[in-house]
């Protein structure tokens, strides 16, 4: 259950990201295989698991993807330590698609599925790209929508579904010859079973030892969000780029969040690619969080998902990539081997670290570091 | 409902332009920077969805994330 509200929108990044490595509008994404190791450490919690991600066209018409996705969880994260006990568990995800060029307008359909002991989750997305003015304009529509099934541990008799629905546009514009901008929106709307039914809010309870105590979180059935974004990168005049990003977030339970995103990517020789970024975001809590309640059932919602909370992080990302693969080998036109090194820092104004201590609701604020590792080779075909 | 009038008005609107004549104002020929891999919006598409995944698993924020659109027309 660690990646409920996650799985849901894995899907959308993973095919924007596919049509968006072409840079020619109305050419279907290169014959391409991914293989990597993923690994995240911080809070905790550690996931890691593997993830192989193959593209093959077909008559320059039709380019097929598929993806095999892992995350393997062992959790003792704060939650966990405050109520629960710490747990093992794999999440397995399967991805499909289909792009189909016609003139210049590319065509695209896929399916996911997630499965996990207590979660799981199909997706099925459509989307439209089309090219204008001269290709210095590219417009793209997509749609994604999501069935879901919530299990329990220990209840077989649990299992509440949510629905989601994604409509995104986004556009990519080319401004001078070293300048290309881009914009998208995206509306996501959910309903159903929104909490996790693991986790517990805390309330004062004077007749605890502690001076609290814990019931089970209520979020609302409906949510619904909208997130909108530009983004631009410029090329240098020597053979490097600079980039930035900034996006709006906000949403029905009165969570808005900012991010903004620098970076930097330069070549070294024929071979080498480095790049470095810094990304920042906060945001703002959920009107029906708190992470002490005055009393039980104080509210119908209540929630202390520190992810609802207000809080800050920074970012800083580190990638190398070296191409040892440049000569035609059997089938294999290129590849290269690829380290990213993101480190990652959370600090929360309003989530309390309980197991470290202290009277209710002054126990220290809580924060973490997380490193985000990940190792992979690539092969063009 | 608002919201998908507006946005039906700006497909009519790019529908509309895209029918005329719009000269491109850097052409194809000049595009060799944009196309240099280093501009890709994203250049590992699998790198970018586990990262994008990391992110949402930790942030309320949601959506808008994907570098959408198709690239350039670099041709």
């Amino acid at each position: 259950m660690l990646m409920l509200r996650v799985r849901l929108f894995a899907l959308l990044p993973l095919l924007a990201a596919g049509l968006a490595t072409s840079v020619h509008a109305t050419v279907l994404p290169e014959d391409r295989a991914d293989v990597l190791w993923h690994r995240y450490s911080g809070g905790g919690v550690t996931i890691e698991g593997p993830s192989v991600l193959v593209r093959k066209g077909f008559a320059e018409r039709v380019s097929i993807s598929a993806n095999y996705y892992v995350d393997m969880v062992s959790s003792a994260s704060v939650d966990v330590m405050t109520t629960a006990s710490p747990y093992e568990e794999k999440r397995t995800q399967y991805s499909v698609g289909a792009d189909y060029v016609r003139g210049k307008t590319i065509y695209s359909l896929g399916y996911t599925n997630s499965d996990e002991p207590d979660y799981v989750a199909d997706t099925a997305y459509g989307t439209i790209s089309q090219d204008l003015f001269g290709d210095l304009t590219t417009i793209t529509l997509g749609y994604q929508r999501g069935w879901n099934t919530v299990g329990k541990r220990g209840d077989p008799a649990f299992h509440p579904r949510t629905d989601t629905r994604n409509y995104q546009i986004g556009l990519s514009q080319i401004i001078t010859k070293n300048l290309i901008l881009g914009a998208s929106y995206e509306a996501i709307t959910d309903e159903g079973f929104l909490n996790n039914p693991y986790r517990s809010v805390r309330y004062v309870d004077p007749t605890s030892g502690t001076g609290f105590s814990f019931e089970a979180e209520r979020y609302p059935r409906t949510h619904t969000s909208n997130a909108a974004a530009v983004r631009a990168r410029y090329h240098l005049p020597m053979r490097a780029a600079v980039y930035g990003e900034y996006r709006f977030y906000t949403d029905t339970w009165k969570v808005r969040g900012h991010t903004a995103q620098i970076g930097y990517t330069y070549p070294w020789k024929d071979d080498w690619l480095f790049d470095v970024n810094y990304r920042y975001y906060t945001q703002t809590q959920a009107d029906f969080y708190s992470d002490l309640f005055p009393r039980q059932n104080f509210a119908n919602f209540l929630a202390r998902d520190k992810e609802l909370s207000t809080f800050k992080s920074h970012a800083i990302g580190l990638e190398a990539s070296y191409r040892f693969l440049k000569k035609n080998w059997y089938y294999l036109h290129e590849g290269t081997v690829n380290l990213h090194w993101d480190i990652m820092r959370f600090d929360y104004d309003n989530f309390r670290n309980i197991p470290a201590g202290g009277p209710p609701g002054q126990e220290p604020l809580y924060g973490f570091t997380a490193n985000v590792t990940q190792v992979f080779f690539s092969f063009w075909f | 409902m608002r919201m998908l009038r507006a946005l039906l008005l700006l497909l009519l609107a790019l529908g509309a332009a895209a029918c005329g004549h719009v000269e491109p104002w850097v052409k194809p020929y000049e595009r060799d920077r944009l196309a240099d891999p280093i501009m890709a919006w994203g250049r590992d598409p699998v790198s970018i969805a586990y990262l994008s995944h990391v992110r949402d698993a930790r942030e309320g924020s949601r959506g808008a994330s994907g570098a959408a659109g198709g690239g350039c027309g670099c041709n």
